[in-house]
C-alpha cells in the first residue's frame, strides 16, 4: 500500500479544502473598512478583515475586478463565516457579496453603516455576529485531505541573486513534486516572466495555452509602451539591482524557477480568477507583491510560499504565507519575518533536493494548522489590482 | 564556498558567491578569467569578451544586450547591459518575442543536467 502525502485541512460543504477556518469580516467599500477591521479586531482569533480603498467610484472593468476578488474571498476555503459590513450607497452590493458566501454553503450575514445608525452601533452589532459565527466554527475540526487539494501560491519578492540560485529553484521543485502527486499551482506576475516565456510556453499543454501566455506578456509590455514609459523604472527594482539583478529577463528566468522544471502549463486565468485545473497555472497579475498575492488567493490558493533574498514581510488575511530565503544574511537579520533557510545552497552545505524536501515538510505542516511568521506578527496585507483610475 | 557560480553552459557571465578583487584569477573549468575590477556578492563577471549589440547569456538565455564592448574579466551590470523588454520609452512595438520563443528553454540534453533549466545544471567552479 502507497502511503500518499496529505495534510489535515477543513473540508467545506461545497466540496473544497482549507487550511484555516477564518471568520472573514468583509467591507463593501473604503467606507465600511474601519468598521469591519474593528470587529474582526474584536473577535479573536478567528476574525480577519479584507481593508481595502475600492468599492466606489468605479467603472467597467476595475469594478468588476473589485467585486469579484472580494466574491472569491467570501467564496474562499480558508474562510469558514462571512460579515459583510456595508455603508448603505456604494456599488459593491452586500447582498450579492452575501450571496456567494450562501453558495458555497457558509453562515454569512451582513450589517449596513447607515441602516444601523452610526459606526459605534454597526460596529457593536457586527461584533456580535462575528463572534457567534466564531462560536460555531470553533467545534470544527481538521479531516485528513489528500495533498492533491492543496493549490499552492509561488510567489517571490524582494529578489536578490540568491532567489534565482537558491530559494527559487527550491520551491520549483516542491511544485514538481505536488504536480507529480495531483495538486495544483499558481505562478502570478506576467511582467516577471517577461522575458522567460519561452521557458513556460515550452511547457504549455497545448498551442492555446501557451497562446494565451504569450497575450498576457504582449498585454503588459503594450501597456508600458502605451504610456510612453521604460519598464526599468520599477523592474528591476533599485533594491533588485543592488543586489545584483541587471535586467527583467535575469528576473525572470531566475523568478519562473518557482514554477518548476516540469509542471506542465496548465492554464491561464485572469486576476482572481477560479485556478480550475490541477497542475501548472499562470495569473495574469501585477508584479506588485500584496495585490499579486491578494489575487492568488483569490483563486483559491489555501497557502503561500513567498521566496525573498532581501527580505520582506508581508501576508494575507486568511492564507499563511511561508517566507524562505537563500541569503544567509537576511536570514540572521531577518529571522523573525522568515520561516525557511535555505542559504545552505549557496554556501555549498545543502542540495537544493534536500532543502525541496524540508520545504515540502513546512508546507504541510503550515497547511494542517502551524502559524507562520507572517501570522504570528499579524501581516495581513491584502490590496485589490485597480484596473482603471478611480472616476 | 565557490568564488562564482556558472548556471549553463551556454552562459557567458558568472554570478560571483563573494566579493571579487582586481586580478583575482577564477577557472570556471577551462577558461581561465581575470578579475580587472572590483565585483560585489550576487553581481556577474564575465567569462569571455562580449561585443556591443551581443547577448548576455546567463540561464543558459539572453538577460539582455551588451550595450558596451565588455572585457573577459569585466563587472557586468545596468551600466553595460541593457533589456529589450517593457521598454515603452522606445517608442517602438515589443520585439523580438518570436525569436525569443524560438531558443531553447536551456542547455540541450549532454551539457548539463537532464532536467532543463534545472539550476542542477550548476557547474560550481572555484577561483584558484
Amino acid at each position: 500500500m502507497t502511503i500518499r502525502p496529505g495534510f489535515l485541512g477543513f473540508r467545506r460543504r461545497d466540496g473544497r479544502v482549507g487550511t484555516r477556518n477564518h471568520v472573514l469580516v468583509v467591507p463593501t467599500v473604503i467606507c465600511a473598512s474601519v468598521v469591519a477591521e474593528r470587529i474582526a479586531a474584536a473577535t479573536p482569533p478567528l476574525g480577519v478583515a479584507l481593508p481595502h480603498l475600492a468599492g466606489c467610484g468605479q467603472l467597467g472593468p476595475d469594478m468588476r475586478v473589485t467585486h469579484e476578488t472580494l466574491a472569491a474571498y467570501c467564496a474562499h476555503p480558508n474562510v469558514g463565516a462571512v460579515v459583510v459590513v456595508a455603508l448603505g450607497c456604494e456599488q459593491v452590493l452586500a447582498q450579492s457579496l452575501a450571496d456567494v458566501a450562501r453558495r458555497h454553503h457558509k453562515p454569512v450575514d451582513i450589517v449596513g453603516i447607515q441602516a444601523e445608525g452610526g459606526s459605534l452601533k454597526a460596529t457593536e452589532k457586527g461584533t456580535r455576529i462575528a463572534q457567534a459565527l466564531a462560536g460555531t466554527l470553533a467545534g470544527e475540526e481538521r479531516v485528513w485531505c489528500d495533498i492533491s487539494e492543496l493549490v499552492l501560491s509561488l510567489k517571490c519578492g524582494g529578489s536578490d541573486y540568491t532567489s534565482g540560485l537558491a530559494s527559487n529553484p527550491t520551491l520549483g521543485r516542491v511544485t514538481d513534486r505536488l504536480v507529480d502527486l495531483g495538486g495544483s499551482a499558481v505562478l502570478g506576475e506576467i511582467a516577471e516572466i517577461m522575458g522567460a516565456e519561452h521557458v513556460l510556453a515550452s511547457r504549455a499543454k497545448n498551442p492555446a495555452t501557451a497562446a494565451g501566455l504569450l497575450q498576457v506578456i504582449t498585454r503588459v509590455e503594450t501597456e508600458a509602451r502605451a504610456l510612453g514609459l521604460d519598464i526599468r523604472g520599477t523592474q528591476p527594482s533599485p533594491g533588485n539591482i543592488r543586489g545584483g539583478l541587471t535586467t527583467i529577463e535575469e528576473k525572470s528566468l531566475g523568478a519562473t524557477h518557482k514554477g518548476g522544471e516540469r509542471a506542465p502549463l496548465e492554464d491561464v486565468v485572469g486576476y482572481a480568477a477560479p485556478i480550475q485545473r490541477k497542475g501548472l497555472t499562470v495569473m495574469d497579475t501585477p508584479g506588485l507583491d500584496v495585490e499579486s498575492v491578494t489575487g492568488m488567493v483569490g483563486g483559491g490558493a489555501q497557502v503561500v510560499v513567498f521566496t525573498t533574498g532581501l527580505g520582506t514581510p508581508t501576508g494575507n488575511p486568511i492564507a499563511p504565507v511561508i517566507k524562505i530565503t537563500g541569503n544567509s544574511r537576511t536570514a540572521r537579520g531577518m529571522s523573525d519575518n522568515i520561516d525557511l533557510d535555505v542559504s545552505g545552497i549557496i554556501d555549498d552545505t545543502e542540495t537544493l533536493d534536500d532543502a525541496a524536501t524540508r520545504l515540502f515538510a513546512e508546507v504541510v505542516d503550515v497547511a494542517s494548522g502551524r502559524q507562520t511568521a507572517a501570522e504570528r506578527l499579524g501581516h495581513r496585507e491584502f490590496a485589490i489590482h485597480r484596473r482603471n483610475p478611480t472616476i | 564556498m565557490k568564488a562564482v557560480l556558472v548556471i549553463s553552459a551556454r552562459d557567458n557571465v558568472a554570478t560571483a558567491l563573494r566579493a571579487l578583487a582586481p586580478g583575482q584569477r577564477i577557472d570556471t573549468g577551462g577558461t581561465v578569467v581575470i578579475v580587472a575590477e572590483p565585483i560585489a556578492r550576487g553581481h556577474k563577471v564575465a567569462l569571455q569578451p562580449i561585443a556591443s549589440g551581443g547577448p548576455v547569456i546567463k540561464y543558459g538565455s539572453a538577460i539582455g544586450t551588451a550595450s558596451a564592448d565588455i572585457p573577459a574579466g569585466a563587472h557586468v551590470h545596468t551600466h553595460n547591459v541593457a533589456s529589450r523588454r517593457g521598454r515603452g520609452d522606445l517608442g517602438v512595438p515589443a520585439t523580438g518575442l518570436e525569436a525569443r520563443l524560438a531558443e531553447p528553454p536551456d542547455d540541450p540534453p549532454g551539457r548539463g543536467s537532464d532536467i532543463p533549466g534545472a539550476p542542477t545544471t550548476m557547474s560550481k567552479e572555484s577561483s584558484s
